[in-house]
Parts: structure tokens; C-alpha cells; sequence
């Protein structure tokens, strides 16, 4: 049934290709702003015109009839969220047959019919960082996604003009995967260390051949190589590292590896043990992206602390807390908040946590992460303050457009009805973290354990 | 050979350095609580002092005197709640869930209800302090695996022994046949399903012949005063359950499985307790008329379907609660039940509200367990399991003060903690030395 869908997908392509994402107008009224870097803004109202942000104030009202108008009075109403840590969306996640395979782009395989999608939508969430795997110690490339669920098109999920990323990981899986699974090098955190230092000397000297041959200094042309293509541009900057890490030790071997390379875009995901290297961390200029609470499933999560964020951010470090799970992605306030309990972070410092501190660590943060005039009409409103247990977003915009909207929820959302869908996952006999970094890597693994 | 000598050489190495946790110890004595705000769950919400001696709620009234030697807490602007009560986890039975030596929960077999995961509770569990200390006192700790897969505890989660924790109630934990898959990576095809559970329900009916023989056999060497010649341990465990006097810990989730699990606990007259209902909402009405408990979690999880509301499962203890069961909330959890509250929270802001979904994690637990007099309120006679907080215990921005078990002011530290007061202002920070 997929196969017959792609098919039919692939002969629609050069019609879907020129469907344009929809930009929609909104006017927001009389709801409190949660702006995140201007503060709060009690009873005012927020126009969204051809889906960016155009005027924020007071009495403000429609140009047309045309507008969608929503009467936010008592509500809070706040940039979506974005998640710098997902795989919802993607058909597949790890290229797990070599430990760098640069070369490969998970906006290649998005799944626009991911009910996970609808559901972070529910959870306020618009924008998503749809990562490779962590199979690999240099993974794949990442897209970031705008959540514009009920398009038929993966390209119109692609956030036109977000910087590139690429996916790194330290520790436990490419350790698993390649050396315990196959047997080559990596099999210990030295390995790791030497497949980054390999690489990026190959990628140094790939650059100046083929500078040498651009200049003219060598007449015959290098070889291509889409591998080394990616591995250049990260050292010319071009594209932000996230890197899968857990352990102090690890952090800080990759940091002295791109000291070396002059590598300086850099953020660390889930980072457990980050707080211990806070200050190296925030000396580097690099950020954490972490979760609120998830440890111990792994032997690398043992020695954490659910006070993680806040201490990175009472270090100084760009801090975010991510999903990495269909699941926690539909509460990221609440996983935010979190930070509340654990290290009595204010609420614009939690707040920042899931908005304009992921939008950094993507390189968005001119186009999302706050409510500012000229910034894309992403909004979440909720009932109740966000940081509350008993918010309930109910209303999700992207792009000016009501992608969730609480009392019309249709309750079966899916776009596609696909027979091959698997009717119900809905026994769990133990569940612990269950997320999708290691998905697809199963043969490679004698064992497959479920976590990350 | 030698290679063998090494690994268990780094296996002891490993468990050395995973073997749990340190804190402070818990502070015993006499205690009198002034000037709280009670969320008694059973009588209200009113203000006033609690005496807490010999372990137990001795006293609630105003202006209650101290006896001497007793400690006073000033509790002015703060509320005391009953010690919450999560009915499903793997607490204590794990330390490192992906290091298969440190894991106690899944034994071999599928017929092993003689298993009890009260043995092998370890009360230095890392976990432990980290999930007291976010209210949870008391917790069902159950093994996972196999059709009957051993025999749940309820532990308090303060002792320096299994039996020092342990709560007064166990049973036997049965996964009724399943017809869902486990989750995402499960990619058996529907036939094989189907296969999997007819092999399951052809397993049940042996254990159920064989307990019929085996009742009879039990019941005459009882009368005759004599020893079993034929002792099986497994059949041993279940007989209570057989004859009716002990409830039976059912795993069920779907709807359909649900309903099968319906019919097979009335033909057989099994004194059920449903687990897990993560499809209740479906059959709430059914559930209800058969008068099944049902303890349902955890409630921060999406739909079994892509078809159903994103906020169905949040929705399940609602909706079961409002058709007239008993329900409870578990979080099935190991390293993170300290959620318990949350997903309460989650259960009381889609429909629930607060009082129901506070029962849920108090009293309503401790009447499926048969343990109301002991458990899940604050009322004189009870164990002293209580929690001091500064507001409402689901918000994550309420600071908990204070927590009891039974009687016992345990250290509000753990790792997390821990961690946090060591690296928060690292000490040396940037500065290498020569």
C-alpha cells in the first residue's frame, strides 16, 4: 500500500511541488502575552498578516473579514514551541552502516502523514529539529521542520532558509553499533575521539585540493565526494553541529577536537552530564540541549540530575529542553516547567527553555522563538498560564494558519487512512524512555534494547 | 577461559560503582505539625496540627499540646497531603534499566508467580530517594515478564530492608493475552498475534486445569494433616487466587483484551484488580458493571491508536471514574516515578480535577489493595505517610518541605539534589592548575 502511495506520490510531484505553503492572516485579541524577550503584554492583541507577525498593541482591529479572529480574553498566548530534538515526521532515522555518513540528509525520507505531528501541534509545538539517528559519531544531516500538518508535500515541512545541521554522538550507541555490532573502530570513547579527527583531517585536505585545483595551483580535478562535500562545509561554518553526548568527558574531547579545527557552531544534545562542564561549556560558546528529567536508563545517564538546565543556565550556558519522543514532544511546557521544581528557574527563564533558546541553537531565532513584529506567526494559546499543570494549549498557529484548535478537534486526524497501518500499539508492558535515536539499527545490534 | 575471568572482573567493577545510593538518615521520633492546611481526602480540607507517634497519625485537632520530647514543624501557610501511592512500578528492581545484571524484574519462565519482587528490592536503589522526595511514599513494585509474571509488593519507600519497607499487600501479577503490539518496533504480522494469544489462552486453561487437580490435592493433604506429595511452587502461589481469596494483578490495555479479560475473570471467579486499561475509556461501562478495580498509567502517553484523540489518554481516568470504577493512577515507571503527580495533574486538568485525581494516588489505591486502614488519608490510627508542601503538590513550582514515611522524616536529598548542590557553582570553575 506505501509502495502504491509513493508511486502516486511521485507522479503528483511536479503538481504537489508547486503547491505553495499557506500564509495565513490572524488576529489574536485581548489575550496576555507571553512575548519571552519583551515581557509581558496583559490584554493585547497580536495581528498575523500573510503569516508573519505585523502588529502587536492595543485595539487593534481585522483589515478584512478575511481575518481569522480569536478571542484570547483570559488565555496566554506565546510563541510556538520548538523542539530541538526530535524524529517525529521522518519515514527513517539512523543510516547506521558507517560511523560518518555525512552524506546523508533526513529531509530526504520526511512523512508529512506522521499522526505524531498532529499531536505535537496539540502540545503547542511548531517547529521541530527532525534529527538523524545516533548510530554514527558523525550521523546524518538534520532538517528542521515547520509543523504545517494537512500538506500532502514533505518539501512544504522543510523551514525554507533555516541554517543546516548535522547530527553527531559520543558514547554508548556508535560504541554499540560499530564496535560491539560490527566490529570496527569505534568500540571505546578513544575511538570516537579518532573518527572525528580522521574525518575532519580528510575534510581538511579535501578543501585545499580542491582549492588548489579552483585557483589553478593543481590541473587535475579531485575526486567528489558528497561525504567530504558536508564535512567541509561544517569546517567552513556552514553547518551547526548536535551532538548526541552524555558523559563530562566526552563533551569536553569533542570541544578540544573542534578547538583544533577551528569548529565553533556547536550544540550538545541531551548532554546528562553537561552541568559538570558548565563552565567549559559556557566558555566555548557552545549550548546544551537537554531533558527535564529522563536518567538512568543507561549506564551514560546515571550520574545525572533533573537540575541540569538550571544549572547550565545559571552557568551561562543557551540552554533548551527537548522531546526526542512522540510522547514528551505533546507536553514541553510541562517538561519545562519542570525546571521550576528543580532549580527555581522564573518563568521567562523556563519559558525560554522550549522558545527562543532552541530557535538560537537552530540558528532561527530571527524568524521564531518570541512574539516580535516582523517574525513568523507561530502561536500557541493556552488556557491557563503554560507553566501550569493544568494548562491546555487551544490553539495551535503556524504560519498564521490554525494548524490545532482544541474545540474543533476532529478526533481522528490522520490525512491519510493507510490499511497497513498498525492498528493499536496499545499494550506497554514496561515503559521507560522509549524514543527513536537507535531506531533502525536493529541489525546491527545483537540485542536491541529500547532505549536511547 | 581468561577472557571469561575478565568479565567477571568488569562486571563486579561495574556493579561496585553502580551499587546505589547514599543520604542522610531519616529522623524517627515524636512530631507535631502546627498550624496546616489538611487535605484529609476522606474528611475534607480544614486547618489544624497533626501529632504523628509510634509511626501513626496519632491525633489531628488545633492547638494539640507536645508531649514532651516530641519535635515541632511549624507548618503555617503550608498544606500536609497523604503520602502518594503509585500502583505500578518497577522501583527498586532496577538500577541501570539498560545494564541487564542490574535489572530484577524479568525472570525466565512464563508460569513463575513464585517469584516476589519484594526479594529483590534493593533499598539502596538510587531511585528511591529521588522519588520519596516528590511525595511518593508508597509504591506497587511487580516483575514484567512472563503470562504470570510473579508477585507485586506494595513497598513504602523509606527501610534499610525488604521487610522494613514493605506495605502489607502483595499479589501475583498475571499479563492477560494480548492481541496489540508492545510498541513501534514490534513488527509481528496480525496472524502471528493471533497465533501468540491462542498459545497464551491455551497456557491459562493448562495452569487453570492443573490448579483445579492441584485444589483438590491441597485441600485433602489439609484435611488429612499431611505434606504435599507433589509440591509445585508456581501452582502453589496461585491457589489463593484459584479458590478466590486473593485478587490477581491484571495487565490488560486494549479494548478487546479488555472485554476477553472480562469474560475469563467471571467464568473463573477471579477476584480481579485490571492494570494499566490503557483503552478503559472505551468499555468504561463494562468495567464498571463487573465492579473491576482499575489502576490506569501511565496517563503521559499517546493513543494505542492513530486514530483516536490525542488527549484520549489523558482522558482515560476520567471518563473510567465518572462510569462508577475505582480507579487509581501508576506511572510505570522505574527511574522517574516521581512523575506520579504529574500524571495525575494531567488526569485531573482533562476532566478529572483535582479531588478525584488526588484519590487516585491516596485512598483509591489503598481500598484496592485492601489497605484503607492503614493507607491514603489523613485519619488517627493510619500510618504516618505524609507530605508538607507549599501548594498545590501536581504544580511542578510547589516546593515540597517535608516528607514522612511511616512515622519517619526521611532526608529530602537524593543524587539530583546532590549533583545540584555540588555543580552548581563549581568549585574550581575554569582555572587549571599547573
Amino acid at each position: 500500500m506505501k509502495k502504491i502511495l509513493y508511486i502516486a506520490l511521485t507522479i503528483c510531484m511536479p503538481y504537489l511541488c508547486i503547491a505553495q505553503v499557506t500564509m495565513g492572516d490572524v488576529l489574536i485579541k485581548n489575550g496576555t502575552l507571553l512575548t519571552i524577550t519583551k515581557g509581558i503584554l496583559a490584554e493585547t492583541d497580536i495581528l498575523v498578516e500573510k503569516g508573519k507577525i505585523k502588529r502587536i498593541g492595543k485595539n487593534i482591529s481585522a483589515p478584512s473579514a478575511s481575518y481569522k479572529v480569536i478571542d484570547a480574553k483570559g488565555m496566554f498566548v506565546m510563541p510556538g514551541i520548538i523542539d530541538a530534538h526530535s524524529h517525529i515526521g521522518l519515514d527513517v532515522v539512523n543510516e547506521a552502516t558507517s560511523p560518518v555518513t555525512s552524506e546523508v540528509n533526513v529531509g530526504d525520507g520526511i512523512d508529512p502523514f506522521d499522526i505524531n505531528v498532529y499531536q505535537a501541534l496539540a502540545g503547542g509545538v511548531t517547529v521541530s529539529h527532525a534529527m538523524h539517528g545516533s548510530a554514527n559519531a558523525i550521523g546524518g544531516q538534520c532538517q528542521t521542520i515547520k509543523h504545517r500538518y494537512g500538506t500532502y508535500n514533505p518539501s512544504d515541512f522543510i523551514m525554507e532558509g533555516a541554517p543546516r545541521t548535522i547530527k553527531f554522538a559520543l558514547g554508548e550507541n556508535p560504541i554499540r553499533v560499530h564496535g560491539e555490532g560490527s566490529g570496527i573502530v569505534p568500540r571505546t570513547r578513544m575511538g570516537v575521539e579518532q573518527i572525528f579527527r580522521t574525518a575532519f583531517t580528510e575534510a581538511s585536505i579535501y578543501k585545499q585540493k580542491w582549492e588548489d585545483y579552483n585557483t589553478g595551483k593543481a590541473k587535475d580535478i579531485p575526486e567528489y565526494s558528497t561525504r567530504m562535500e558536508v564535512l567541509r562545509d561544517i569546517l567552513d561554518g556552514k553547518i551547526i553541529i548536535h551532538c548526541h553526548s552524555y558523559r563530562a568527558d566526552e563533551i569536553l574531547m569533542l570541544m578540544n577536537v573542534l578547538k583544533d579545527f577551528n569548529i565553533k557552531k556547536i550544540c550538545f544534545q541531551h548532554v546528562n552530564e553537561g552541568f559538570k562542564v558548565a563552565p567549559e561549556l559556557a566558555a566555548f560558546g557552545a549550548t546544551a540541549s537537554v531533558f527535564a528529567d529522563w536518567w538512568a536508563y543507561k549506564m551514560e545517564v546515571y550520574y545525572s540530575t533533573a537540575y541540569n538546565a538550571a544549572i547550565l543556565t545559571r552557568n551561562g550556558v543557551i540552554t533548551s529542553i527537548n522531546s526526542d519522543s512522540g510522547e514528551l514532544i505533546r507536553h514541553l511546557y510541562h517538561e519545562a516547567a519542570k525546571t521550576q521544581r528543580y532549580g527555581n528557574l522564573t518563568d521567562e527563564e523556563a519559558l525560554k527553555l522550549i522558545t527562543i533558546n532552541p530557535a538560537i541553537q537552530l540558528g532561527i531565532d530571527g524568524r521564531v522563538g518570541s512574539l516580535e513584529v516582523g517574525k513568523d506567526g507561530d502561536i500557541a494559546i493556552f488556557d491557563k498560564h503554560p507553566l501550569s499543570i493544568y494548562a491546555i494549549p487551544q490553539f495551535t498557529i503556524v504560519d498564521g494558519t490554525v494548524k490545532f484548535d482544541r474545540k474543533n478537534d476532529k478526533i481522528d486526524m490522520r490525512i491519510i487512512a493507510n490499511p497497513d497501518d498498525k492498528v493499536t500499539s496499545s499494550f506497554i508492558e514496561y515503559h521507560s524512555h522509549d524514543d527513536r535515536c537507535m531506531e533502525g539499527v536493529a541489525d546491527f545490534l545483537f540485542k536491541v534494547h529500547s532505549h536511547k | 577461559m581468561k577472557r571469561n575471568i575478565y568479565f567477571v572482573f568488569a562486571l563486579l567493577l561495574s556493579m561496585g560503582s553502580i551499587s546505589g545510593q547514599m543520604v542522610s538518615k531519616g529522623e524517627g521520633g515524636t512530631f507535631v505539625l502546627k498550624n496546616a492546611t489538611l487535605y484529609t481526602i476522606t474528611n475534607g480540607i480544614k486547618t489544624g496540627d497533626i501529632l504523628v507517634e509510634n509511626q501513626k497519625i496519632k491525633a489531628i485537632g488545633t492547638n494539640l499540646a507536645l508531649p514532651s520530647g516530641a519535635k515541632s514543624i511549624d507548618c503555617t501557610g503550608k498544606r500536609i497531603y497523604p503520602g502518594f501511592i503509585d500502583g505500578g512500578t518497577t522501583l527498586g528492581l532496577a538500577e541501570v534499566s539498560s545494564v541487564s545484571v542490574t535489572v530484577d524484574h524479568n525472570e525466565i519462565g512464563d508460569v513463575i508467580p513464585q517469584m516476589k519482587a519484594l526479594t529483590a528490592v534493593n533499598p539502596n536503589a538510587s531511585a528511591i530517594p529521588v522519588t520519596r522526595t516528590n511525595g511518593v511514599t508508597t509504591v506497587i513494585t511487580h516483575p514484567t515478564t512472563g503470562r504470570f509474571a510473579g508477585t507485586a509488593a506494595l513497598i513504602n519507600l523509606h527501610g534499610y530492608t525488604p521487610d522494613q519497607m514493605y506495605g502489607g499487600f502483595s499479589a501475583v501479577r498475571m499479563l492477560f493475552p494480548s492481541t496489540g503490539r508492545f510498541g513501534r518496533w514490534d513488527r509481528r504480522t496480525d496472524e502471528v498475534i493471533k497465533a501468540d494469544k491462542e498459545k497464551a489462552f491455551d497456557l491459562i486453561n493448562e495452569v487453570w486445569k492443573d490448579l483445579t487437580l492441584y485444589h483438590r490435592i491441597d485441600s485433602v493433604a489439609t484435611l488429612r494433616k499431611t505434606k504435599l506429595s507433589n509440591y509445585r511452587p508456581d501452582l502453589h502461589t496461585l491457589l489463593p487466587v484459584f479458590r478466590g481469596t486473593a485478587p490477581l494483578l491484571i495487565e490488560v490495555n486494549k479494548r478487546e483484551d479488555i472485554q476477553e479479560a472480562l469474560g475469563w475473570v467471571k467464568k473463573y471467579k477471579v477476584k480481579a484488580i485490571f492494570t494499566g486499561v490503557k483503552e478503559g475509556w472505551r468499555v468504561a461501562d463494562e468495567i464498571a458493571k463487573e465492579k473491576i478495580p482499575c489502576i490506569v498509567g501511565p496517563i503521559l502517553d499517546n493513543p494505542g491508536r492513530d486514530y483516536d484523540a490525542y488527549d484520549i489518554v489523558y482522558k482515560n481516568p476520567s471518563i473510567l471514574s465518572k462510569a462508577g470504577v475505582l480507579v487509581a493512577i501508576r506511572t510505570s515507571q522505574n527511574e522517574n516515578v516521581r512523575n506520579l503527580p504529574f500524571n495525575a495533574g494531567f488526569a485531573a486538568a482533562y476532566g478529572m480535577g483535582t479531588e478525584e485525581a488526588l484519590k487516585a494516588i491516596t485512598i483509591n489505591p489503598a481500598k484496592i489493595f485492601g489497605m484503607e486502614t492503614s493507607y491514603g488519608s489523613l485519619e488517627v490510627g493510619k500510618w504516618a505517610n505524609l507530605v508538607i508542601c507549599d501548594g498545590d503538590p501536581f504544580e511542578m513550582k510547589t516546593k515540597i518541605s517535608h516528607v514522612f514515611i511511616k512515622g519517619w522524616s526521611v532526608p529530602m536529598e537524593n543524587r539530583h539534589t546532590q549533583l545540584y548542590d555540588e555543580f552548581l557553582t563549581r568549585s574550581p570553575g575554569l582555572e587549571v592548575k599547573d
